[in-house]
C-alpha cells in the first residue's frame, strides 16, 4: 500500500499531467485567441507545480515570475491593445494545410517518443538538493555558464533596444528598410495642452463672481 | 495546497530548529530561543490517544492553514474597520458607530450585505472567465501567506525559496485582473485590467531589487533567516536602519502592487467608474475586496518581516528574561516569547496599515505617466544603486552587512 504522501504525489502528477495536456492542446485548437493565451498561463502553471513535485522549488517559482508573470502577460496585452479589425480572407486549401501541420507536429511527437524510449535514463535519478538548489544554480550561473548567460543577457539587451527603437516612430523621417519618405500620420503630434490659458477664460469669470 | 503537499513524507511542515544548524554555530552572533514546536506536542498528544505518527500529521496539516486563512479574514475585517473609522477621523466625522461597540460590528456587516447581494453575470459578458477573474485574483494573495512567520516556528512553511515564492505568487494576480476586465466586455473594465496590469509589472522590478538587497545581507531567501539575521541588538539591528532606501521602495512599491491610493489607476472612479470591478456584484466582487485588503495586510506583514525585525521585541528577550533572572528555555518564558512574537508582528504590520490607509485620506491620486515615470525612471534606478550600494557596503563591513 503506498503511504499518504506516496499517494498525494502521484495524484498531483496525474492532475498537474492532465492540466498540461489537456490546456497545451486547447491552446493549439481554440478558436478563440483569448482562451488560448489564458490557457497557456495554465499550462505554464501547471509546468511549474511540476518543477514543485520534482522539489525544484527555486525552478518552480522562477518559472511562474517569468513564464506567467512577464511572458503571459505581455502576450495577453498584445492581444488586448491590438484591436485593429481585419476581414481575415479565405485561406485556399485550408484543410490541405491543416492536415500537413498535423502530420509536421505528429513526426515531431514521434521522433521525441523515440528520443525517450530509447535513452537509457538512470533510474531512479540522482536525489534532488531541494532547497540548496538555489545556492548550485547560483555558483553554475557565474562558473561554468558564465557565457551563455552573458549571452542571454546581450540577446535581451538588444532587444530591448529593438523595442525602443520601434515604439519611438518619431525619430524617423525615412523607411529604415526602404528608404522611402515615412508615413508621417504615424508620427507622434506635438500635444495640444491640457490646461486652458489663465488669462483667457478664467480671468473674466473671476471677474463677474462678486 | 499543491505546495504543502509536495514535501517528502515525513518532512514536518513546522520545521523545528534541529533543521537550521547554522543558528547553532558557535560563535554566531544571536541567541536564539528555540520557540515552541506546537506540532510535536500536538502530535505526541494524538498518539497518546491511540493515533499513528502518519495519521497524526495528517490531521495535524490543515490546522495551521485554517488558523492563518481566518487570521487573514479576521485581518480584514480589522483593517476595514480602521479604514471606516481612520477615514471619519481624518476628514473630522464620527465613522461607523452604531453597528456594535464603536461600530466594530461594521465590516461584518458589509461582509453579510455582500453575501446576500445577487450574483449578477452581464448577459454580453463571457461567463466563465468573469468567474475566474475573481478567484484568480484572490487564490494567490491567500497562498503568499505561507511564508508569513510569527515566531521562529509559527508559519505554515518554512519553505526555502521563501520571499521568492511570494514574488512569483503576486506575478500571477495581473491575469485574473486582465482576464476579469476582459471578460466584462466593457471598455472600462478593460482599460482598468490593462492599467492594473501594467502596473503591477512595472512596480514589480524595484520590489524585487529591493528584496534582493535585504536577501543579499542574510544570504537566504527564507523568511525565518531573514528575521533571524536581524535579531541579536533588538530594535538596533533591524533591516531599516542598514536599508532605509530599500525600506521606502518596498514600501512605495507594495502600495502600488495593492492598489492603494495614491497609486488606485485601476479602479480610478472618476476616470474608469471602478475599473475592472465595474461589472462585479455580490460575492464576485467581495472576492476583489477582500483579496486587496488580504494583500494590504500581507505586504505590511512582509515590510516588518524584512525590514523592521518582524516577531523581534525592541529589546532582545533574551536580555529581559537574563535581567528577570529566567531562563529562555523555560516552558512559561517560551510561551510569554512566542506570544509577545505574534503581537509584535501585528503591531508592526497594523502600524504600516496605519500609515497606508492616512495616506489614502490624504494624499491625491497620481496620473498614469506620473505612476510609470515614477516606477521606471526614478524607483528602478535608485534600486539598483541600493543593490550596488548593499553589495559594496557587504564587502566592505561583512560584520555589519552580513558577510
Amino acid at each position: 500500500m503506498m503511504s499518504i504522501a506516496d499517494s498525494t504525489q502521484f495524484l498531483c502528477f496525474l492532475a498537474l499531467s492532465a492540466a498540461v495536456l489537456f490546456g497545451a492542446l486547447g491552446v493549439v485548437l481554440l478558436p478563440n485567441i483569448v482562451y488560448s493565451a489564458f490557457l497557456l498561463g495554465g499550462v505554464f502553471l501547471a509546468v511549474s507545480g511540476l518543477y514543485l513535485l520534482l522539489n525544484a522549488s527555486f525552478v518552480a517559482a522562477a518559472q511562474m515570475m517569468i513564464y506567467v508573470g512577464a511572458v503571459n502577460v505581455l502576450i495577453l496585452f498584445a492581444i488586448m491593445l491590438v484591436n485593429k479589425k481585419e476581414t481575415l480572407a479565405v485561406i485556399p486549401g485550408l484543410a490541405l494545410r491543416r492536415i500537413l501541420s498535423g502530420a509536421v507536429c505528429a513526426g515531431l511527437l514521434g521522433l521525441l517518443l523515440r528520443v525517450d524510449f530509447t535513452t537509457p535514463w538512470a533510474l531512479p535519478g540522482p536525489p534532488s538538493i531541494g532547497d540548496g538548489a538555489t545556492i548550485r544554480i547560483g555558483e553554475h550561473l557565474f562558473s561554468d555558464y558564465l557565457l551563455p548567460f552573458e549571452l542571454a543577457s546581450v540577446l535581451l539587451l538588444m532587444a530591448m533596444i529593438g523595442a525602443i527603437v520601434l515604439a519611438r516612430r518619431d525619430v524617423f523621417t525615412s523607411d529604415v528598410i526602404t528608404g522611402e519618405e515615412a508615413d508621417q500620420g504615424l508620427i507622434e503630434k506635438t500635444r495640444t495642452p491640457l490646461l486652458i490659458k489663465k488669462n483667457l477664460q478664467i480671468q473674466p469669470l473671476l471677474e463677474k463672481t462678486p | 495546497m499543491v505546495i504543502a503537499s509536495a514535501f517528502p513524507p515525513g518532512s514536518p511542515l513546522v520545521h523545528p530548529l534541529a533543521a537550521l544548524p547554522g543558528l547553532w554555530a558557535p560563535g554566531s552572533l544571536a541567541v536564539v530561543s528555540p520557540g515552541l514546536d506546537l506540532e510535536s506536542s500536538f502530535s505526541t498528544l494524538l498518539q497518546g490517544l491511540g493515533l499513528t505518527p502518519a495519521v497524526a500529521h495528517l490531521v495535524w496539516l490543515p490546522l495551521p492553514m485554517l488558523l492563518v486563512l481566518v487570521a487573514a479574514v479576521v485581518g480584514v475585517l480589522v483593517t476595514v474597520w480602521l479604514e471606516r473609522k481612520i477615514s471619519a477621523a481624518v476628514q473630522q466625522r464620527i465613522g461607523p458607530e452604531y453597528a456594535g461597540a464603536l461600530g466594530v460590528l461594521q465590516p461584518l456587516a458589509d461582509g453579510l450585505k455582500l453575501l446576500f447581494k445577487e450574483d449578477i453575470i452581464p448577459a454580453r459578458a463571457d461567463g466563465l472567465l468573469f468567474t475566474l477573474g475573481p478567484i484568480l485574483v484572490v487564490v494567490p494573495v491567500i497562498l503568499s501567506w505561507l511564508v508569513v512567520p510569527f515566531g521562529q516556528d509559527l508559519l505554515i512553511s518554512n519553505v526555502g525559496v521563501g520571499i521568492f515564492l511570494w514574488i512569483a505568487l503576486s506575478s500571477i494576480q495581473p491575469i485574473g485582473l486582465l482576464m476579469s476586465g476582459y471578460a466584462s466586455n466593457n471598455k472600462y473594465s478593460l482599460l482598468g485590467g490593462l492599467r492594473a496590469a501594467a502596473q503591477s509589472i512595472s512596480y514589480e522590478i524595484p520590489l524585487a531589487l529591493a528584496v534582493l538587497a535585504v536577501v543579499m545581507m542574510s544570504n537566504s531567501l527564507s523568511t525565518v533567516d531573514i528575521v533571524n539575521q536581524q535579531t541579536g541588538a533588538g530594535i538596533l539591528s533591524w533591516n531599516i536602519w542598514r536599508q532605509p532606501v530599500g525600506f521606502l521602495i518596498f514600501w512605495i512599491c507594495a502600495l502600488a502592487e495593492c492598489e492603494r491610493l495614491p497609486f488606485d489607476l485601476p479602479e480610478a472612479e472618476e476616470e474608469l467608474v471602478a475599473g475592472y470591478q465595474t461589472e462585479y456584484a455580490g460575492m464576485k466582487f467581495a472576492l476583489f475586496y477582500l483579496g486587496s485588503y488580504i494583500n494590504l495586510v500581507l505586504s505590511a506583514l512582509l515590510v516588518s518581516v524584512l525590514y523592521l525585525g518582524g516577531w523581534g521585541f525592541p529589546v532582545p528577550v533574551e536580555w529581559l528574561a537574563g535581567a528577570l533572572g529566567q531562563s529562555v528555555d523555560a516552558p512559561v518564558v517560551q510561551v510569554i516569547t512566542g506570544s509577545l512574537g505574534i503581537v509584535m508582528t501585528v503591531l508592526k504590520a497594523y502600524l504600516l496599515v496605519f500609515f497606508a490607509i492616512l495616506l489614502r485620506w490624504t494624499v491625491p491620486r497620481v496620473r498614469i505617466d506620473q505612476l510609470l515615470n515614477l516606477g521606471w525612471k526614478f524607483l528602478l534606478p535608485i534600486a539598483l544603486v541600493n543593490l550596488l550600494v548593499t553589495a559594496a557596503l557587504k564587502l566592505a563591513f561583512p560584520g555589519v552587512f552580513g558577510g
